[in-house]
């Protein structure tokens, strides 16, 4: 298991040293001739025009004018951009309001759950206790609970703490763990070698001070994964405001723009509604540019067995 | 529930506790200790406290609203004045509304189509970004970058797809010398849309696929490569093989998933599930009856039956899993 780690730094030094050699070989380093990737390619970029489809045309209908959206056939490009569209979006309802409280959410579950997962995964890998394991199938169980069953008594509960209409319902969970990213922390922290804690312990160190001074820096990439994961849940969540979030002055960017759009739906058109929904994936494609490399490799590495 | 079996009796008369302790002892097998040293009983502690948070939001947010679920499932309440007991009046009612059938059906529907095809695209997107290319990179990006796309703005983006006057779908269609159609106007149509929509956000299990094939050993392919194998040979000899425990995950989180589609349903036909109650799916049915009609006993009497649904399917695939899934060479 540890080896996996050893076999990643190699990977990026050998990368640095020479890219272009390495992907014009072989495993066994034999040359491979030119065409042989040519098909690959020919696929992939098909594919990707496939998948930037709705990207492209969520951007191309936020710049149309009215009269440009509404023609037929469409215009593949907005022939005069209206980058109007935009301040019409955001002053067309409570955008800025929206904006606010999703971050706040979204700000507020990442820092939890990074703590929460991280400290419940170290105690589910780097300490050996009795019974860890068996109690460890109990959170795989809960994996697979269908959240549904869950739904009516935690509205329920919400409801009588008098916190409906509040960020909290959907802040607070965050704080106790999920078995997702405890699951996904843990199969990193087993591959910091046994005997490397064990020569903490025996100096001296407190669990504590194990996890902060190995575990921790060891488990970055993993650690990143799972905020962004946590921040894009969060960000995209439209069932937990939906059902917490009636009030408009606390609504995040998804329900809100919903609503919106359902109340007036005379006043608000469909290149306003792409503009605001463009704004509102903006800082999740920034966030994924920025973090691409941790995240994939945090994934690939952590590994499902 | 957290403190295990392997704790012996602390509160017994000494007398007592040291006799039942000696007969279990003998009817132990003699590698396991009769009690936990000091050092194990404080890494027990330590254990605890870590996970301490785990174990009360399960106990908060799992197993109490699970209780809670089941107990409401026998009452009419409305959310206001307390619950009345009806028995199993909400188990009849549910098994003969035409509502509930219509609302299973389409979430049926739904599920046959869209995990195995999720799995396809899913695996096919894997493959894709594992070739040994320079931008690699680049393309993983392209085709996670969907995935990042919320439920309810891809949800716009194919209103405006498929709308009947100026959506570009109907232009495809009229290229090939079809007539305009409005998918979303027709009960299967609606279905097969979201179906589409969903193909789209296959990057997560794309990325998890990807963990899986890089972690077969590029020997067993090397292996393979001097044994003659072509490419194709290659992948369902080698590849699908050692990637099914990773197929059993996707394919379980895919059901459960399926069974609870909700999001783009809800704003494709804006909360009614309309044309023709095509578009009500389970959720949509049990979210109406909870916060539509408020009628919460009626929806946790639902929401159990999903539940013993969800867990009868997953305990099937865990059972024929058993036949398919290859835990035979420990990739990595």
């Amino acid at each position: 298991m540890s080896s996996m780690i050893q076999t990643d730094t190699e990977n990026v030094v050998r990368r640095k040293k020479s890219d272009a050699e390495l992907y014009n070989r072989r495993a066994d380093g034999t040359r491979r001739p030119w065409y042989s990737t040519v098909i690959a390619r020919v696929v992939m970029i098909a594919l990707s025009i496939l998948f930037l489809l709705p990207l492209y045309w969520m951007i191309a209908s936020a710049l149309k004018s009215d009269q440009e959206l509404a023609k037929f056939p469409p215009t593949l490009w907005p022939h005069v951009p209206e980058f109007g569209n935009f301040v019409k979006a955001v002053t067309a309802m409570p955008f800025l309001q929206f904006f606010a409280n999703s971050a706040i959410i979204t700000i507020s579950v990442v820092i939890l759950s990074v703590i929460s997962n991280f400290v419940i995964a170290y105690g589910f890998s780097c300490i050996d206790w009795p019974g860890r394991d068996k109690i460890f199938y109990v959170v795989i169980a809960t994996l697979f609970l269908p959240f549904p069953v869950t739904l009516i008594p935690m509205f329920d509960m919400w409801a009588r703490l008098g916190l409906v209409n509040t960020l909290f319902p959907l802040i607070i969970p965050a704080a106790f763990g999920s078995a997702f990213y405890v699951f996904l922390l843990r199969q990193f922290l087993l591959q910091i070698p046994r005997a490397m804690l064990d020569a903490a312990r025996v100096d001296g160190a407190s669990e504590w001070m194990i996890l902060w001074k190995i575990a921790l820096p060891t488990s970055m990439p993993a650690l990143t994964t799972v905020a962004i994961f946590a921040a894009v849940g969060s960000w995209n969540d439209f069932m937990g405001p939906l059902i917490y979030l009636q009030d408009s002055k606390v609504q995040t960017l998804s329900i809100g723009l919903q609503t919106f759009r359902s109340v007036n739906a005379q006043d608000v058109t469909f290149n306003q509604l792409m503009a605001a929904s463009f704004l509102v994936i903006l800082p999740l494609l920034v966030l994924f540019f920025v973090f691409q490399r941790y995240f994939i490799r945090g994934i690939t590495i952590g590994g499902f067995k | 529930m957290s403190v295990p079996d392997t704790v012996g009796p602390q509160v017994t008369e000494p007398g007592v506790q040291r006799a039942a302790a000696s007969d279990r002892a003998a009817a132990r097998p003699p590698d396991l200790p009769r009690r936990m040293n000091s050092g194990q009983r404080r890494k027990l502690r330590t254990g605890l406290l870590f996970i301490s948070p785990w174990i009360i939001g399960v106990v908060v947010f799992i197993l109490y609203p699970v209780i809670y679920s089941i107990s409401l499932s026998f009452t009419r309440y409305s959310g206001m004045e307390a619950p009345t007991w009806v028995g199993i009046q909400n188990y009849v009612t549910a098994v003969t509304d035409p509502l509930v059938a219509k609302a299973a059906s389409n979430t049926i529907f739904y599920a046959i189509i869209a995990v195995p095809l999720g799995l396809i695209v899913a695996l096919s997107l894997a493959i894709a970004m594992n070739q040994n290319v320079r931008e690699v990179a680049l393309y993983r990006t392209i085709f996670y970058a969907p995935s990042l796309i919320p439920a309810f703005a891809m949800s716009f983006i194919f209103i405006v797809f498929l709308n009947p006057q100026f959506g570009v779908f109907n232009q495809v269609l009229n290229l090939f010398g079809g007539a305009n159609v409005n998918l979303l106007g027709d009960p299967t149509g609606v279905k097969i849309a979201i179906i589409l929509m969903a193909q789209l956000g296959a990057g997560n299990a794309a990325l998890i696929f990807l963990a899986g094939l890089r972690n077969v050993p590029r020997t067993v392919y090397e292996a393979a490569r001097v044994d003659g194998a072509g490419p194709i040979r290659q992948f369902f000899s080698i590849t699908f093989p050692l990637l099914t425990p990773v197929l059993l995950f996707n394919l379980i989180t895919g059901v459960s998933g399926a069974l609870q589609v909700f999001t783009e349903a809800f704003i494709v036909t804006n909360g009614t599930g309309d044309p023709d109650a095509g578009a009500l799916f389970y959720m949509m049915y049990l979210y109406k009856n909870a916060f539509g009609f408020a009628e919460l006993g009626y929806a946790s009497a639902l929401a159990v039956l999903l539940f013993l649904a969800g867990l009868a399917l997953a305990l099937l695939i865990f059972w024929l899993s058993r036949r398919f899934v290859n835990y035979d060479v420990e990739a990595g």
